[in-house]
């Protein structure tokens, strides 16, 4: 085949098409100009969103790649360009979501001379990246891309950067496409080891009370299928993470809820009576754990996780199934017996009756007072027959989004877990509306939040992303006003927040809106946002001083769930 | 917490800002490094890391496979003392007059088995290679002659295991290879 001369940028874009990439977003600037140019030449083949910040350039990403499967791209520039997608490079390294982030970078004779805009993000960005590479030389691009990608989307996935030198992007290369499914120092996913495997069945055949943990894994490794068969077969309940909440549906009658800090009680108590915990795809986090010195110490656990550095780094485990949990959980299915647990599940039922009366009744069916976060929640997803993508800011919104939204349909939910990002929710959501071009997508956000990326609005306003935004404004930091309300004798130091007209902020940038505060009108506003073309901000003037019931608090034993006042 | 010196073997690619990436994973919980040595290894491109610290085996655990899971790292493997066989080496500078004034220093040098690699009129360099308590107890005995300089290396190490995991590893990647098409 004939090599063909063209410049460094030409070499990414091509790389980047032979990568399947079709969307980007983005935000240009001196260091990065020579590949804007090159966009410029592509755009009937590359969608190139603009955003109004970089950190929402990285956050959309986020959203596009954890609908869709694929890994989100987007290009900045140097020097406050690359700084201002790190907390979403961190984000995405805490949530395991692929992404590639190219950052422009100074001409290599500039190197290491405080050079303008120039900044060393290979070394500021190394913890938190699977990778972060320097592209010194033109040649070195089709590798270093397909290595990127590469690396982004295999094994446990997460954040790759390149920062792209100036020079590189101008110089002249012969390109030649490249492939890479292999580096040597890499192992995506272990192979199957046949005795953790028969070790596990073996645990599970003869557990009298099994529970499942599934986390975001499942979906990653897209499971669902595999999940769905091992839990039956062996007629075991489960509990989900936040991040794994979709992938099991939540009719399912073996799902048994949220775990966590806001999680639901069963699965919570019952992590501390069951007699084999199963771990799939999720890495005990301390917001799921509470105190380590209490959890499930009855137990007995098996782990399956895709990274071997997350067997025992937590919980200490029984047998360790590590692998991609597509295959492992189908490598232990066929070893289990068809089995009934009846006994055992039905004893949820005492745990979910204590949650509805003290917690959900009220929450989802106030008669009277301010309009409650969870009835929001509960309407727009039954509104939407369970079929939305649900994203969420960070919050008390987030808490009550994940506890009273179902979910039929895989890769439904898009919320930023590990880093617990405030601003993710606008630029995430916009994302999802890319990667899922088909689906209803929901933003749940308090006013805090939507407030940290609103210059977002601005993209949506531009690229005609469809986005239904409920912000839901109790005009406080709610989720820090609960806690200094129950930890701090409600000293509610800096969480009152005066709020802007929104209604004006949303016809600022051509989007439509309706404020709400009345709960007969709720109804029909919901309506109003399904039904409207394109974006939506409605506006629930939700209870000031709501608060998000079952809680562990911080570090306490996950049996000791507040219930309420 | 049961804490004792750990040795950590890590093998990596040879390329810029691996070393920085294994030792951020030291800096984040809290660990301090005791020793630190890094060259190229007998195989072509691979460099091999010898990095001691005290710690408990819980905590061991965990930060090897973190390195581990680093994407230039081939692997790491952590040993206490009695698995592996290591040496230092230690260099000291003493004044001239202490070698010619009498035969002490001399004395010294014999019986700690070291080596004396410069004598000049100005000052003689020693180099001793042993455990630490070694390079320690001659640095004792020099310091009251007038040591001038005195500098000891990382610890480097090996395993007493006849099975080179390394090599290992290496055969099972190249087979590896074989099945997903080469890079
Ligand atoms: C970037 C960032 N800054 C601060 C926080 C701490 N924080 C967590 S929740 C929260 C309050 C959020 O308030 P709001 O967005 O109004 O949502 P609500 O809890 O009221 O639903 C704050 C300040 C955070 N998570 N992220």
């Amino acid at each position: 085949m004939d090599k063909q001369l063209v410049t460094g940028s030409e070499a990414l874009i091509r790389s980047l098409l032979k990568e399947g990439v079709d969307t980007i977003f983005g935000y240009p600037g001196g260091a990065i100009m020579p590949v804007y140019d090159c966009l410029y030449d592509h755009k009937h083949e590359l969608n190139h969103v603009l955003v109004r910040h970089e950190q929402g350039a990285a956050h959309a990403a986020q959203g596009y790649a954890r609908v869709s499967g694929k890994v989100g791209v987007c290009i900045v520039t140097s020097g406050p360009g690359a700084t201002n997608t790190i907390t979403g490079i961190g984000d995405a390294m805490l949530d395991s979501t692929p992404m590639v982030v190219i950052a422009g970078q100074v001409g290599a004779a500039l190197l290491g001379t405080d050079a303008f805009q120039e900044i060393d993000l290979v070394s500021l960005t190394q913890p938190i990246t699977k990778w972060s590479y320097q592209i010194r030389h033109a040649d070195d691009i089709p590798w270093a891309v397909a290595r990127a990608f590469y690396i982004a989307r295999s094994g446990r996935p997460g954040p790759v950067v390149l920062d792209f030198a100036k020079n590189a992007q101008l110089a002249k290369v012969e390109y030649e496409p490249q492939t890479i499914n292999f580096i040597r120092s890499y192992q995506p996913y272990l192979d199957i080891d046949e005795e953790a495997v028969c070790a596990a069945a073996q645990l599970i055949n003869f557990a009298k009370k099994p529970l499942a943990l599934v986390g975001q894994g499942v979906e990653l490794g897209d499971a669902q299928k595999e999940l769905l068969e091992f839990l039956e077969k062996a007629d075991i309940p489960a509990g989900k993470t936040l991040l794994g909440l979709s992938a099991l549906p939540t009719a399912h009658p073996l799902n048994k809820g949220m775990l966590g800090m806001h999680g639901n009680l069963g699965p919570n108590v019952k992590t501390n009576e069951c007699d084999v915990l199963i771990a799939i795809g999720m890495r005990f986090d301390d917001r799921v754990t509470g105190d380590l010195h209490t959890y499930a110490k009855q137990a007995k656990v098996i782990h399956f996780d895709i990274d071997p550095a997350e067997i025992n780094k937590n919980v200490k485990t029984t047998v360790a199934v590590v692998g991609n949990c597509k295959e492992t959980l189908a490598a232990v299915t066929a070893h289990l017996k068809e089995n009934k647990h009846t006994e055992w599940i039905e004893s949820f039922k005492e745990s979910e009756e204590t949650e509805y009366n003290s917690v959900i009744q009220g929450e989802l069916n106030p008669v009277e007072g301010p309009i409650t976060m969870g009835e929001v929640v509960n309407r727009i997803s039954v509104a939407t027959n369970h079929e939305a993508v649900l994203v969420t800011d960070v919050g008390q919104n987030q808490m009550m989004a994940a506890r009273y939204f179902q979910f039929t349909k895989n890769r439904s939910i898009v919320t930023s877990g590990g880093l617990g990002t405030m601003g993710f929710g606008l630029p995430a959501s916009i994302g999802a509306s890319f990667g899922a071009p088909d689906r209803t997508i929901c933003l749940f956000c308090g006013d805090g939040g939507i407030q940290m990326n609103i210059q977002e609005l601005g993209t949506i306003m531009e690229s005609g992303a469809t986005v239904k935004i409920i912000l839901l404004n109790n005009s406080y930091l709610g989720m820090v006003r609960q806690w200094q309300e129950l930890f701090f004798h409600e000293r509610y130091s800096s969480t009152p927040m005066k709020n802007p007209d929104y209604m004006k902020i949303a016809s600022a940038y051509g989007i439509k809106s309706r404020a709400v505060h009345l709960r007969e009108e709720l109804g029909e506003a919901i309506q109003e946002m399904l039904n409207a073309e394109g974006s939506f901000l409605l506006e629930v003037g939700v209870i000031e001083k709501g608060m998000v019931y079952p809680m562990t608090p911080a570090g306490a034993t996950v049996t000791n769930m507040l219930l309420g006042y | 917490m049961n804490k004792k010196l750990y040795t950590i073997n890590v093998y990596s690619e040879n390329v810029a800002g691996v070393l920085n990436q294994v030792t951020t994973i030291f800096t984040r919980r809290q660990l301090n490094i005791e020793t630190l040595s890094v060259s190229a290894s007998s195989i072509q491109g691979i460099h091999k890391y010898t990095i001691t610290v005290y710690t408990d085996a819980a905590t061991i655990e965990k930060v090897t496979k973190q390195i581990e899971k680093r994407i230039d790292v081939m692997q790491a493997h952590y040993y206490t003392d009695d698995q592996i066989i290591f040496q230092e080496v230690a260099l000291y500078k003493v004044p001239a007059v202490s070698l010619l004034g009498s035969n002490k220093v001399e004395k010294l040098v014999r019986k700690h088995n070291a080596r004396i690699l410069e004598v000049n009129q100005t000052y003689a360099v020693i180099e001793l290679t042993g455990h630490p308590d070694d390079t320690q107890a001659l640095y004792d005995e020099l310091m009251p002659m007038g040591l001038w300089q005195f500098v000891r290396s990382g610890r480097i190490a090996i395993t007493k295991s006849p099975v080179e995991r390394l090599s290992n590893f290496l055969a099972l990647i190249e087979s590896r290879k074989g099945k997903n098409g080469a890079e």
